[in-house]
């Protein structure tokens, strides 16, 4: 079938930032996340749990705070002190807005979607209200003496519970003033700790608040007499986040040693209408502290410290038992953070403030002629290296905002990059070993950030998705460049264009945005050539093959399309896959495809590659059906050669490398593979809470 | 919490209730039915639920009932006394007392009692006491005298202890008061003193009793109002020394009620008394249950109308008679608990939808299943067979069994058994297996014959069983040495309890080869053994040429020369297996079944010697097994495992280490045991060496592999 030199890449030493907020929005069932960078994330939990969105982080923007209000608009509030609403369609900060109370710990969008509510430093509460357009103050409530870490209204919209430090208060909405103070107990297991800090508050329809903090305790509160009603005892360490269903049946809280805890409210005996709250289910899914969780109405949301969002379904909770009930950990990005100048061997690593350039080794041993070190050509054989791989260059970003993307040409000479303000350019020069960089000035004013780049394959023109639905063509001379065109967006639209492919040979331009279909440009003539019909689940990778201008896309749901540019209509291929149905253990799949490639001497194959495996279709033979094997690890030994041939179908997978982050093929007998261990992340993290465990 | 539920009355039929009340309630063997014998002649049938009588038998004018009619549960049959020796029988159908079987005894019959699992019991004004089986087979026989003269019988019970029968009565005679314990089992009668304490001139205005454990705990209403407990011992410590022990009442509740009026006591359950009479003297008259434990009043009723001092209880529900009217209370008790007892712990009062009990209670239950376990083999066949009046509406498929397992034949039931597990599978599945099992199970305990073995393994067969859901199984099965069921419960359940478990391996030790060759055994986990035992001999006799070993050598401190002299030893004990095949597939089961060391190893003890020097040299004969192949593992579908081995050798050996080393045959065994451990130590920590050595090779191949962030490697697709 195949046999491959495979350079195996693990020194991209990417750490995803750590979690920070989580807000799940029911109607959309859409999950916005939050890191320590300031990066938000959206998440489609009705497509696969797909990251569809992404707005980049900033330096002096620790977000501290996330919500979701009227009309799916989406709040952040942080420690600079200033509210951002995003703007979901172009992918942008709508605006900011300074609340003048300091720091800003904590926020909550009122019960109706139309008001809300910010803690600040400076114990201060602030009232917004949300119009169309902006949000607009409103009033302060009573000053308290400390920072307000946690707020939560009443689902009636009356009154509010703030989490401050050592004791809760009570607002009232109408006349802004504390009618309750109640104060929590700072005793820790005997030892009386300094502070109390109060990490999350729950208010229940019946008036009972729930609270967490960081003596390790949820607690129960009457907020009608501010006494306490019952207290639970969860950690050792710090309780540090809180969410409860819509249902008010249960909750669930996260705590700085990494376990989630399920709380549910059953009754008391199994006749009795009497109901109370019990600690139901320990999760252990994090190492780290879990500093937000979320409570969707069918599974448990945590993420932490230790960047992996954990999605959990409630088993009982989930009609069908099948593999949407299945625990997910999303760690990496559903994006591409690499690329790879094939000619010149190199690969560009993105980081949130600088990009790494390196150039791949060699071995002298080939492929098949018999070298002098080993009989080279066997499987799992690892073949000496005659040069190591070099770092070339890293390419610091001024300015505290993170890339959003980057790119090298094919033929190394460019790399292109841009942030939330500002696209660069750069042109490397080779000369022997010695590497120059020269900066490309003068970016022309529409060019303002990009969402996406991608160099033509001759490396003579780039393509730039910008965040407002526009793409840029760029033709690329020694050292300059010349602004060639600017596809507008679609009328009405101003979806941004998260990805886009380019055919060989230049002629063609495919871009495609989270939720309309994708369009095909003409390079040649200026103009869009046609739109591939809309489908229900977001694109995750998309291609063009040489030759035939056909375009691969791969979608959230794990389908694969492939439509003929020249003929406007889906493959005979892409028909038969559909009428048959992929192999369920292909759509079982839990990371998205976020690669595709081409081999340039054998148009029948199509390369792809999700987090966990890697995949040649070879369109010439029978495609599997379900009871075939789909993944077969171990080569076909001493079978008879019919059999072989009976049991070979189209899908060629291999699951050696992992996580795989990328892999492409350099040329014909050559692929590149960047793997991201688990354990090198975690070893970077900070080390989590101590824990004794039985018999150390 | 205990709690009175809505009463309701029975009194379609007036009752002829004279001045003393009725003369009792007792229950017959179908549940929900009771016979109400009233002050004169007549025998009510009473549905409780249905409220309505189902029959009335009544003794001809000028004879008076002198003893309230029981059922015989064993026939179906109910049994009354009228003036005082004549004995009548009948069932349903029969509808004119004068006709039905009649039997005059030579003595005055104070009265009959009939429980569940075993034969009634008559027992006469004289204090003899007689089966009513050997009491019919000769109606005239002498009936002896047990009580002195003017020693009056006030109050009498029957209980089954410990699967045998025990009759308590209490005697007076001139303000003191004696306890008779009658046991059957022994047919001793244990005679006590009541000593009243200070209060002697309180007159005892009602008794009640239960059982606790080892003692039956007798309650007795003072006419001070207050309640007194007596323990008296059911086995009697020393009857020859102590002609009449004396026993104690002590003080258990103060003035529950006021003591001038006629009140009444019943035992509920452990901690529960009902109490029937007026808490002060001036007041109406009540039914209130006291909490014993926690001395607390759960829940009391006002009955104005008063009542006769009498009052019954059984299974749910609560006797008396209110007024002239027969009154049924229901009631129920949850386990308490002191929040609930001092009322701390709300309860949803629904009174619409039943309470049901949400705690198991394990003592209840136990008792129970002792109780019932009785299976006196009963001598008379059933004069007549009763018939089900009522027509079965639909009911499910499992009750339909259910009640075809109460009354077909084997044959039958097996036809029946296997239609109904062919149909689908509901969700409740198991615990509608463990019915039926149970089902049949208290048939087997209420017919010795009855014994539905193909029924029974065709259900263990369902792999739905388990001890805990059919309690008895196993006892029936070892009572009845059914070996080949054994052995499938032991494959089958996993929860077995350890007793259990040893009474097993106790039978399949002592059982006879002979008897075993005749049982079909499930032989999986065996091999044969013998070609092995082969290829061994000559191994050995092989080293023994080859090293050249002193057989003098008696010194076990070098390894090298142990390993060499384990065969020797061990030859005479490993040529052959020790056990034949049927009975090493049987100890297999054993092995293979789960337990816990602490409870286990109390019953080992009670294995003899012989036996646990046969079962540690089949060990050692497995464990030397073990050893032959690198895996250490055993031939065949399901061996034993090298762990399992190695246990219940250790088990064994705790067990029994004094009596194994008293016992001279099993010295050699011990001492070829203790060689060959050694030697197999010898070996571990050279294999622990070795094992060190290639982790760290293994850690070094692993480093290189995986640190390297760079490398070229060959992948092929397939």
């Amino acid at each position: 079938m195949g046999e491959f030199k495979v350079h195996r890449v693990r020194f991209f030493n990417y750490v995803p930032s750590g979690i920070r907020c989580v807000a799940y929005n029911n109607q959309s069932n859409r999950l916005a996340v939050s890191r320590t960078d300031g990066t938000v994330e959206i998440y489609n939990l009705s497509a696969n749990y797909f990251q569809e969105k992404f707005f980049p982080g900033h330096e002096s923007r620790a977000t501290e705070a996330l919500c979701w209000a009227k009309g799916q608009r989406l709040f952040s509030a942080g420690l600079n002190g200033e509210i951002i609403e995003y703007d979901l369609q172009a992918l942008d900060i709508k605006y900011s807005m300074d609340a003048f109370g300091g720091p800003i710990w904590s926020m909550a969008a009122s019960p109706s979607g139309s008001q809300l509510l910010v803690g600040c430093e400076d114990g201060s509460v602030k009232l917004f209200q949300i119009n169309p357009d902006k949000i607009q103050f409103e009033r302060n409530f009573d000053r308290q003496k400390s920072r307000i870490l946690s707020l939560s209204w009443h689902p009636s919209g009356t009154h509010i519970a703030a989490g401050s430090i050592d004791y809760i208060s009570v607002f009232d909405i109408k006349s802004g003033s504390a009618v309750h103070k109640m104060l929590v107990d700072r005793q820790y297991m005997g030892v009386s700790k300094r502070k109390c800090i109060i990490w999350g508050v729950a208010f229940l329809s019946d008036g009972t608040v729930i609270s967490v903090d960081s003596a390790g305790k949820v607690q129960f509160w009457d907020s009608a007499t501010g006494t306490l009603v019952k207290t639970h005892l969860v950690a050792n360490a710090d309780v540090q986040s809180i969410a409860v269903s819509d249902q008010e049946d249960s909750f669930v809280v996260g705590t700085a040693e990494g376990t989630v805890f399920h709380f549910q409210l059953v009754s008391v005996t199994s006749n009795s209408s009497e109901k109370q709250w019990v600690r139901t289910k320990p999760f252990q899914h994090h190492t780290h502290d879990v500093r937000t969780v979320a409570h969707s109405p069918t599974a448990l949301i945590s993420g932490g410290t230790d960047t992996h969002l954990v999605i959990r379904p409630l088993m009982e909770k989930v009609e069908v038992k099948n593999y949407d009930a299945a625990l997910r950990k999303i760690t990496f990005p559903h994006r591409r953070l690499i690329s790879c100048s094939k000619k010149r061997q190199l690969l560009l690593f993105q980081f949130s403030h600088h990009l790494d350039l390196w150039r791949l080794g060699s071995t002298v041993a080939t492929g098949k002629t018999s070298g002098k070190f080993l009989v080279p050509g066997k499987h799992g054989d690892t073949l000496p290296l005659s040069k190591d791989a070099d770092h070339l260059l890293q390419l610091k970003t001024k300015g505290p905002e993170n890339i959003i993307c980057s790119c090298v040409s094919p033929c190394g000479s460019w790399i292109a990059y841009s942030t939330a303000s500002r696209f660069f350019l750069r042109r490397l020069n080779y000369e022997h070993d010695n590497l120059s960089l020269h900066r490309v000035s003068k970016m022309p004013a529409c060019l303002r950030s990009a969402v996406q780049i991608m160099f033509s394959e001759d490396s003579t023109k780039l393509f730039v998705a910008s965040n407002q639905g526009s793409l840029h063509i760029l033709r690329l001379l020694e050292g300059s460049f010349k602004h060639l065109h600017t596809f507008q967006a679609q009328s009405g639209t101003v979806e941004s264009m998260c990805l886009l492919a380019v055919s060989p040979d230049g002629n063609w331009l495919a871009a495609s945005g989270t939720s309309a279909g994708v369009h095909v440009y003409s390079v040649k003539r200026l103009k869009l050539h046609c739109t591939v019909p809309a489908y229900n689940f977001p694109v995750t990778a998309l291609a063009i093959a040489p030759k035939t201008n056909n375009l691969v896309i791969a979608h959230s749901d794990q389908q694969i399309f492939e439509y003929s540019i020249p003929d406007k209509q889906y493959t005979e291929w892409s028909r038969a896959i559909q009428k048959q149905g992929f192999h369920h253990h292909w759509l079982q799949r839990d990371t998205p495809i976020t690669h595709i490639g081409f081999h340039p001497k054998r148009p029948a194959h199509i390369l792809l590659h999700d987090a966990y495996m890697f995949c040649i279709i070879d369109k010439s033979l029978p495609l599997p059906n379900d009871k075939t094997l789909l993944y077969n690890p171990l080569p076909p030994t001493n079978e008879s050669d019919v059999i072989r041939r009976r049991t070979a179908h189209a899908f060629k997978i291999s699951k050696k490398y992992k996580p795989l982050l990328f892999m492409d093929l350099l040329d014909e007998g050559t692929l590149v593979a960047v793997e991201r261990p688990l354990d090198d992340i975690i070893a970077q993290l900070p080390p989590p809470i101590k824990k004794k465990k039985f018999g150390t | 919490m205990a709690a009175l539920e809505e009463e309701f009355t029975l009194s379609a039929v007036p009752l002829g209730a004279g001045p003393d009340g009725l003369l009792g309630v007792e229950q017959c063997d179908k549940t929900d039915q009771f016979l109400i014998t009233d002050g004169g002649r007549t025998v009510i049938l009473y549905k409780v639920s249905d409220q309505k009588p189902l029959g009335s038998w009544s003794v001809k004018q000028g004879q008076v009932i002198t003893c309230p009619a029981v059922c015989n549960f064993q026939t179906g049959e109910y049994i009354v006394v009228h003036d005082s020796k004549v004995l009548r029988l009948w069932t349903n159908e029969d509808v004119n007392l004068d006709k039905v079987f009649k039997a005059t005894l030579s003595a005055e019959v104070y009265r009959i009692h009939s429980i569940p699992g075993t034969e009634p019991l008559v027992l006469f004004k004289e204090g003899a006491v007689r089966g009513l089986e050997a009491l019919l087979a000769e109606p005239q026989q002498k009936i002896e005298t047990v009580i002195s003269d003017e020693e009056v019988i006030k109050w009498t019970k029957f209980f089954m202890v410990f699967r045998h029968p025990a009759l308590i009565f209490i005697t007076e005679k001139h303000g003191n008061y004696f306890a008779y314990v009658q046991k059957f089992n022994s047919s001793v009668l244990s005679k006590y003193t009541l000593l009243l304490g200070q209060e002697e001139n309180f007159v005892i205005q009602s008794f009640t009793a239960s059982l606790d454990r080892k003692f039956i705990s007798l309650l007795s209403l003072s006419s001070d109002g207050c309640i007194y407990e007596t323990l008296i011992p059911i086995h009697p410590s020393d009857p020859e020394k102590n002609q009449q022990p004396r026993v104690v009442r002590s003080l258990l509740l103060k003035t529950v009620v006021s003591g001038n009026a006629r009140n009444a006591l019943s035992v509920l359950d452990q901690d529960h008394v009902a109490v029937l009479g007026p808490p002060l003297p001036a007041s109406k008259e009540c039914l209130s249950i006291w909490n014993t434990k926690f001395q607390t009043l759960q829940v009391s009723k006002e009955l104005p109308q008063g009542t006769s001092g009498q009052l019954w209880y059984y299974g749910e529900h609560l006797f008396m008679l209110h007024g002239k009217i027969l009154t049924v209370i229901p009631y129920k008790c949850e386990m308490s608990s002191l929040a609930g007892a001092l009322g701390k712990l709300k309860h949803g009062q629904d009174s619409g939808t039943q309470t049901m009990p949400h705690f198991v209670n394990w003592e209840t239950s136990q008792g129970y299943g002792l109780e019932s376990k009785n299976s006196e083999p009963s001598k008379r066949i059933l004069r007549r067979r009763t018939i089900e009046p009522s027509v079965q509406p639909e009911v499910p498929a499992s009750q339909q069994l259910l009640s075809i397992i109460k009354k077909d034949s084997e044959k039958h039931i097996e036809i029946e058994l296997r239609k109904f597990l062919a149909t689908k599978r509901t969700p409740d599945f198991h615990t509608v297996i463990g019915d039926i099992a149970i089902g049949l199970l208290e048939r087997c305990k209420t017919e010795p014959s009855f014994y539905p073995r193909n029924s029974l393994m065709q259900l263990i067969q369902m792999h739905v069983l388990s001890y805990s859901l059919c309690p008895g199984l196993m006892e029936v099965a070892l009572e009845k040495t059914d070996i080949q069921m054994l052995q499938l419960c032991l494959q089958q359940f996993p929860d077995i309890p350890e007793a259990v478990t040893c009474a097993c391996l106790k039978m399949f030790l002592s059982i006879g080869d002979d008897n075993l060759q005749e049982i079909d055994v499930n032989m999986e986990s065996v091999s044969d053994y013998s070609d092995a035992v082969q290829d061994e001999k000559m191994e050995e006799q092989m080293g023994i040429l080859q090293n050249g070993f002193n057989p003098e050598e008696d010194n076990c401190d070098n390894c090298d020369k142990e390993l060499s002299k384990k065969p020797q030893k061990t030859v005479e004990e490993t040529t052959s297996c020790p056990v034949i095949p049927k009975r090493a597939a049987l100890l297999n089961a054993v092995l293979h079944s789960a337990y816990s060391e602490s409870f286990l190893l109390p019953h080992l003890k009670d294995i003899p010697a012989q036996h646990i020097t046969l079962f540690l040299q089949y060990l050692y004969f497995l464990y030397l097994k073990c050893n032959e192949n690198a895996t250490m593992t055993l031939p065949g579908i399901h061996p034993p495992t090298l762990n399992q081995i190695m246990d219940w050798i250790c088990l064994l050996l705790d067990a029994n280490f004094t009596v194994l080393v008293m016992i001279p045959e099993a010295k050699s065994l011990l001492l070829s045991l203790y060689k060959f451990v050694k030697s197999q130590i010898c070996i571990c920590s050279e294999l622990n060496k070795i094992e060190v050595s290639f982790r760290e090779l293994k850690k070094l191949n692993q480093e290189k592999n995986n640190r390297e962030l760079y490398s070229i490697e060959v992948l092929e697709l397939f």
